[in-house]
């Protein structure tokens, strides 16, 4: 599958063929997503309607993880094996995980307030996002200050790689610090259980989050299969008329 | 081997010679160190809490400087297509570098910690855990820091770019070294962040010097 | 007409959960409009390339 998909020609012409069906699935689940989520499901008994903001909140979390640990997939293949789609994967998920990164920290820290009185908290999960958050934007600049299109692909799968081995490291680092610093009274955002009635609406705004990153994460690989095509041609007209 | 030993040797000449960064350095961490009680005010107490903090971010600033030089002056002079092309594999020179980079730089920081901790309040207890967490966590500094500096040998703002893209990555390191001074000051136990540490310092082993050499390799062939 | 005014309240908790909502919408429409125009870019740039191309290779049989 993935070798066959090594042809760009092949991977576009599919790309073609799955994104009018994902578009449109991704729409229909957000919005019965955000009819379940907003309309029927009910509010929580604690903390009243702004449990809502979880089925935004939990899913652009997971996603940014899951972006992540894309990129970091990705990288490992295009260093590996040399996939010549790798890199542009890898390069198509980065803005993706970096903006659900962030609209997990604001509507965190929207969930906060109300529920803590305060904007922020140095509670783990807020933290690990945050740093998370900044290891996307290390990811994006490094590729953006590489010129050479070859390097700066190799250059930040390395940096992929590196950080990938250390997340990890940074979340152990960040809960035992919480411990550490942290007294007792702040309230856990998940409940050891969470009520069917609101576990299916969001799982349902949790594909169709996952649609929507696969269905961005094509066009923008397109966009730069296609860019790099026109960069190949705008050289070589060039160097004809040279 | 004479190949490490030769750049080591090279490199901690060039550190510690008329000119060199290791002055420079240990200026930058006494003076960054020394700012933070004219901004928060001379109270004893709170220096003493907040020393830990002070000092070892001081340290994290002071590598950061010199990374940016870690590998770009052997760039300019040509010296890296050399180094990499001379047969020794591009880890064992990334591995030379790195210690020379520690002994010229974490080293002398730990030396002039116990300092800064008398001067900000540390108590006893706390300057010698600082002293040993400094020990332990500035290798890995330089290791991590390795990384960014070879992905960004070249590179346009290298400095600043290795910030961004390194400081993310210090966070557990700067999480148990000033964690066990805190545990240390409160009388509590400081074994398990002494070991987590270490255990840091041994993966950044593989994962610094691999991940250098592997940038390196791109920056220059 | 009050269920819809109830339904916006979000029992008291209106200031912060339409601001959730929208700021992920905010992300979500940006971040796909800016990738289709991005796109839509590179696929103009590429026909006009493949329009031009042809001309080119015309020129130097003219000269000729």
């Amino acid at each position: 599958m993935l070798t066959r998909l090594a042809n760009p020609t092949r991977f576009l012409r599919l790309a073609d063929r799955l994104l009018p069906w994902l578009g449109a699935a991704t729409v229909l689940a957000f919005i019965a997503g955000l009819v379940w989520g907003l309309g029927f499901a009910p509010a929580d008994y604690q903390q009243g309607d702004t449990v809502r903001i979880m089925f935004v909140h939990v899913p652009a979390a997971w996603l940014a993880m899951f972006g992540y640990s894309f990129m970091a997939v990705a990288s490992f293949v295009g260093l590996v094996w040399k996939h010549p789609l790798a890199d542009v994967a890898a390069k198509a998920a980065a803005p993706l995980g970096a903006g659900f990164c962030l609209v997990a920290l604001v509507t965190g820290s929207l969930w906060g307030q109300p529920m803590w009185g305060t904007w922020w908290v140095w509670d783990a999960r807020l933290t690990s996002m945050l740093v998370l958050f900044f290891l996307y934007v290390g990811y994006i600049a490094l590729w953006s200050a590489i010129d050479e299109p070859e390097r700066a692909s190799k250059a930040a799968a390395i940096l992929a790689l590196v950080g990938a081995v250390n997340v990890p490291i940074v979340k152990f680092s960040v809960d035992w610090w919480s411990t550490l610093h942290q007294p007792s009274s702040v309230m856990r955002l998940d409940g050891p259980t969470i009520d069917p009635s609101i576990l299916w609406p969001l799982l349902v705004n949790a594909i169709a989050f996952q649609l929507y990153f696969v269905t961005v994460l094509l066009w923008r690989m397109k966009a730069e299969l296609i860019g790099r095509r026109v960069r190949a041609l705008t050289l070589g007209l060039a160097a004809r008329e040279a | 081997m004479s190949a490490f030993l030769a750049l080591l040797r090279r490199d901690l000449r060039l550190a510690f010679a008329q000119g060199g960064s290791v002055g420079l350095v240990i200026g930058f961490f006494v003076i960054a160190a020394t700012l933070f009680p004219l901004a928060s005010g001379p109270e004893r107490a709170e220096l003493a809490r907040v020393a830990p903090a002070v000092i070892w971010i001081g340290a994290l600033l002071a590598t950061l400087l010199s990374l940016d030089r870690l590998f770009q002056a052997d760039l300019e002079d040509g010296g890296l297509d050399l180094l990499l092309l001379g047969g020794a594999p591009a880890s064992v020179v990334v591995l030379a570098k790195c210690l020379a980079h520690w002994l010229s730089t974490g080293l002398p920081l730990v030396l002039v910690s116990p300092l800064l901790g008398l001067l900000l309040g540390l108590e006893p207890v706390g300057i010698l855990m600082l002293v040993k967490t400094l020990l332990l966590g500035t290798p890995t500094l330089s290791l991590i820091g390795a990384v960014g500096a070879g992905l960004t040998v070249g590179v346009r703002r290298a400095g600043i770019l290795i910030a961004v893209l390194i400081l993310p990555l210090y966070v557990p390191v700067l999480i148990f070294g000033a964690g066990a001074v805190d545990l240390a000051t409160l009388g509590l136990d400081t074994g398990p962040s002494l070991a987590l540490l270490g255990a840091v310092l041994l993966v950044s082993l593989p994962v610094g010097t691999l991940g250098a050499a592997a940038a390196l390799r791109l920056a220059v062939l | 007409m009050d269920t819809v005014a109830t339904f916006l309240a979000m029992g008291g908790y209106a200031g912060f959960v339409w601001p959730s909502f929208a700021l992920t919408f905010v992300v979500v429409i940006g971040l796909a409009i800016a990738s289709r125009r991005a796109l839509r870019k590179a696929e103009r740039q590429l026909a006009l390339l493949e329009q031009s191309r042809p001309a080119r290779r015309a020129r130097p049989g003219k000269a000729a």
